[in-house]
């Protein structure tokens, strides 16, 4: 069954098929030898119905358990993008099927986490920290990486483009969290002095390390970012508050002032009322994910060839649509991982099935990858961490790259 | 630090002279002592407040901050006055307020449907001039946020606020989900207010049987999976629940148009929609509003709860009030956390239920576990979390002594409680327009700012409510929002807040100071 779906292309094919002029990437890559990789992930907060966005169109279990919210087949009216003959996009999601096709695209289905929780607070915990189960961890997987990995302390090296530091980010290394990149400063010059003073001297170690990246951060920026900014190659990112974190992901990631991680999310998942179908809510949510994220590969341009775009939700949701056309809290989901590096045009794992014993639970899709082995996939593979890295990123799970799927090339 | 914290504070308070002669027992409470109480049990102290406090006694104080009743609020009453709506029901507010404004959108998109066809989600975001409707629709929630901050910065009665904050966050429900706004003032007046110091078992059962509850979790949604298709009266969607919330959001809408597409398909796969259970408002009862996630239940008790709650829904026509509709309840045994739910409840099931999880030994320590981290610090001492629990169970819930056995422990005294709380936004705006003395003239400006901070007031979506811990809010963009903020109130720039001219030559320095970052 997986290898069915396992379709590695050549890496001469990934290279043509980037979309970009081969010249260019040849120059490149000869260029300065290894250039700054980019991580950038994106959590679809409240728990995406992963089966509504990469449709198991070959199930009859899919549609017999979903009445009046399944995306019809390819082919029919409204019906889902083929990308398999088995899985299939959500009609709505067409700006990623170019990617696909370019072999720049993985999905990894039926992944997530092995605990049994379904809570949302839980589960997003359990992502975050990358350590499901345990609840006394306090920092972030991504901030555990820049800890284990750094050398020198750049604020600008992780971000967030959150209000708040997501807790993914959240630990010992600096990291910042902002809504937008220009209104990063204190604009009163005086009192940005005064304040700098004062929280240089000020004991408090939280509140007087926080302030000293903020500054650091705020200095850099002011000399990056003082142009306006204008996406490159034609993107245009949706207006919503995703669309705009994306844009300022690229924009730090374009002023070269060390982005390393990179930190967005996507809202508004958790559909247990009128989900909808090839319309309506989640087709809403997923046009403005989908079309954000592949107008950021592009504005990216030839720097993808050294980005990972890396997608999660804390959990999927329930095979059977519940008694409202919406979905309750279900296990295994989909994951997509973008980038220059990616062995994509595949759908990766194995894949459970949809019949009542195949389900977790009896309810849910199954889990057959655990989400650390996609993490640690890219952490080693695209990052360059090293095997004791790796180790203190994923504590408490010993990760083999031979768990590893193969998205990723190296 | 506290030698440094204390000398900036000082100067925002007016510090008695010399201590008064003490009690013949026991020495009276610092002033430390008095910041510190102020710090946690008020947003904030005012100018003069601690010689306040020390004149009347600490003790005093905190007993009259827990009777509320006693203390005359007069003056915040006078400036809540001219918030037209914050005394209506919902059924007037769906009906003169938010109906409206909706038939007008509904108009506006027929036309829009007509003109040019596109349409669509992402589609053409320009902004018109707001309608007298849309304008008056807009009013509801902005007489909320304003009455939220007029009360926070005014009211006598600051424990009762404080509590009314942390009570309606830990029910959080969310005003950019369809028609909970309709029902928002309602909520806050009737199933929070009135039993923040009150008994908890009342509370929990308000906020279950709320229309704003019942339409945030969805369980106006939840029906016995053996009662009868959609489609009649009883199942008709509340007035304003088709409203889009702004920025994007797009909670449930039941009256979504893809309804008729939705019922095309599933002819098509020759099946009918089915009905059945919504466990969204079971799991959430459980895991935040009374077990706690590990109170010890399991998924068989979340169905079964859920099964125990179907058929309670909102009145449909009023827009106002909540019904049992027998017909679609589900009549059958249940379990619930070992206890046996007989078959034939109909609507006191939800009382056997809510009898259970409030008198669960989880649910004491989820609710003394949470108000200790408010008072005391993020990681509240396990003894204090102990006393508490026990308080709450030797009391069947009654939070005016739950809360009492924290606020006046030795953990709560305790130096090392001093300023180990990180204010969240809301605190620190609140505070520092009480620290200044400032004039509070239009709260909206201060509500945008709040927004921009990561709290926006009544639109938390998740039921999780605000995180209040020093991880959540401690960023360096947090910061730089705060120095920002410190600053236009220091310079007299900020719309609506007017801060006494004596004043602006330090204000914003100290209130974008590390010091005034903590309580």
């Amino acid at each position: 069954m997986t290898s069915r779906r396992v379709f590695l292309k050549s890496g001469a094919m990934a290279m043509i098929t980037m979309g970009f002029a081969p010249s260019f990437l040849a120059r490149t890559a000869a260029a300065a030898g290894r250039r700054q990789k980019l991580l950038i992930t994106i959590f679809q907060r409240g728990a995406v119905d992963g089966l509504n966005m990469v449709v198991p169109y070959g199930e009859a279990d899919y549609y017999r358990a979903r009445p009046s919210i399944a995306i019809a087949r390819p082919g029919a009216a409204d019906g889902a993008i083929d990308l398999d003959g088995f899985f299939a996009l959500h009609p709505r999601m067409a700006p990623f099927k170019p990617l696909w096709d370019r072999g720049d695209l993985a999905i990894v289905q039926a992944s997530g986490s092995h605990d049994t929780t379904r809570s949302h607070f839980d589960a997003q915990d359990y992502m975050e920290s990358a350590t499901p189960g345990v609840k006394s961890t306090t920092d972030g997987w991504l901030n555990r990486y820049l800890s284990a990995s750094a050398n020198a302390r750049n604020p600008l090296r992780a971000v967030a483009l959150t209000p708040q530091m997501p807790r993914t980010l959240q630990g010992v290394a600096p990291a910042l969290a902002m809504g937008n990149t220009a209104d990063f400063a204190v604009a009163d010059m005086g009192a940005r002095a005064s304040f700098e003073e004062i929280y240089q001297a000020a004991q408090d170690k939280s509140l007087n390390g926080t302030a000293g990246e903020a500054f650091d951060a705020m200095r850099t920026l002011a000399k990056k970012t003082a142009e306006p900014y204008r996406p490159a190659n034609g993107a245009a990112y949706p207006r919503s508050p995703f669309g705009q974190a994306l844009q300022e992901i690229a924009r730090l990631a374009k002023s070269d002032v060390g982005l390393e991680i990179a930190f967005a999310e996507s809202t508004q998942w958790d559909h247990h009322v009128n989900q909808g179908a090839a319309t309506g809510q989640m087709a809403n949510r997923l046009d403005d994910f989908s079309r954000g994220i592949a107008a950021l590969a592009q504005d990216l341009g030839e720097r993808m060839a050294d980005t990972i775009i890396l997608t999660m939700s804390e959990f999927g949701r329930a095979v059977a649509e519940n008694g409202s056309r919406g979905t309750d809290h279900g296990h295994g989901n989909a994951m997509f991982v973008i980038g220059g590096g990616v062995k994509g045009g595949a759908v990766y794992g194995q894949w459970p099935g949809l019949k009542a014993d195949q389900r977790f639970e009896g309810r849910d899709l199954a889990v057959t990858t655990d989400f650390r082995d996609v993490f640690g996939e890219v952490v080693v593979k695209h990052l360059g961490a090293s095997a004791a890295t790796a180790a203190r990123v994923f504590p408490g799970y010993p990760l083999t790259t031979a768990a590893f799927r193969g998205i990723l090339r190296g | 630090m506290w030698t440094r914290s204390f000398a900036v504070l000082s100067l925002l308070v007016v510090i008695a002279g010399r201590p008064e002669a003490g009690a013949p027992n026991s020495p009276p409470p610092s002033d430390d002592a008095i910041t510190h109480a102020l710090n946690r049990l008020t947003f904030g102290p005012r100018p003069g407040d601690v010689a306040r406090v020390k004149a009347m006694g600490l003790q005093n104080w905190i007993d009259l901050q827990l009777n509320p009743s006693r203390i005359d609020d007069a003056a915040l009453t006078g400036r809540l006055a001219r918030l037209q709506t914050l005394t209506l029901d919902s059924q007037t507010i769906q009906r003169e307020y938010s109906g409206p404004a909706m038939i007008e959108r509904r108009e506006r998109q027929q036309q829009a449907g007509e003109a040019g066809g596109a349409g669509g989600a992402g589609g053409a975001g320009r902004e018109r001039e707001p309608s007298v409707a849309q304008r008056k629709d807009r009013q509801v929630i902005a007489d909320l946020e304003e009455a939220k901050l007029l009360r926070a910065v005014y009211s006598e009665r600051q424990l009762e606020e404080v509590l009314v904050d942390f009570w309606f966050n830990h029910f959080n429900v969310f005003a950019g989900k369809g028609a909970t706004r309709n029902y928002l003032n309602e909520y806050e007046r009737e199933a929070i207010r009135p039993y923040v110091l009150g008994n908890f078992r009342d509370m929990l059962e308000a906020t279950a049987k709320s229309p704003a509850m019942l339409f945030y979790l969805d369980n106006w949604q939840n029906v016995s999976a053996d009662s009868p298709s959609p489609g009649g009266a009883q199942r008709r969607p509340p007035p304003g629940a088709d409203r889009r919330a702004p920025r994007g959001s797009e909670a449930a809408d039941p009256t979504s148009p893809d309804l008729s597409a939705e019922a095309r398909s599933a002819k098509v796969e020759g099946a009918r929609p089915k009905r059945g259970i919504n466990e969204n408002y079971a799991r959430e009862l459980m895991e935040l509003h009374t077990l706690g996630v590990d109170g010890g239940y399991t998924q068989d008790d979340i169905v079964n709860v859920a099964r125990a709650f179907t058929g309670w829904t909102m009145q449909p026509r009023e827009g106002s009030g909540t019904q049992f509709v027998a017909r679609l309840h589900d009549d059958k045994a249940k379990t619930v956390l070992g206890h046996t739910i007989k078959a034939g409840g109909g609507q006191d099931d939800v009382e056997q239920v809510l009898d259970i999880l409030a008198a669960h030994p989880s649910t004491a320590r989820h609710i003394a576990t949470a108000l200790a981290a408010r008072f005391v610090s993020d990681t509240p001492p396990a003894s204090l979390v102990d006393r508490a629990a026990a308080r709450f169970t030797a009391t069947r819930g009654d939070l005016r002594e739950v809360v009492r056995t924290i606020i006046t422990s030795p953990e709560f005294s305790a130096p090392e409680s001093y300023r180990a709380k990180v204010k969240t936004p809301l605190d620190f705006v609140v505070s520092a327009l009480r620290a200044t003395g400032a004039d509070l003239r239009s709260a909206l400006p201060l509500a945008r700012e709040l927004r921009e901070m990561g709290m926006p007031l009544y639109f938390c979506q998740p039921p999780t409510g605000y995180h209040d811990t020093a991880a959540t809010w401690v960023s360096a963009g947090a910061l730089v929002s705060r120095m920002n903020f410190a600053v236009e109130l220091g310079k007299n720039q900020l719309r609506g807040v007017r801060v006494p001219l004596s004043e602006e030559e330090t204000v914003g320095l100290k209130i974008g100071s590390p010091e005034f970052q903590r309580q």
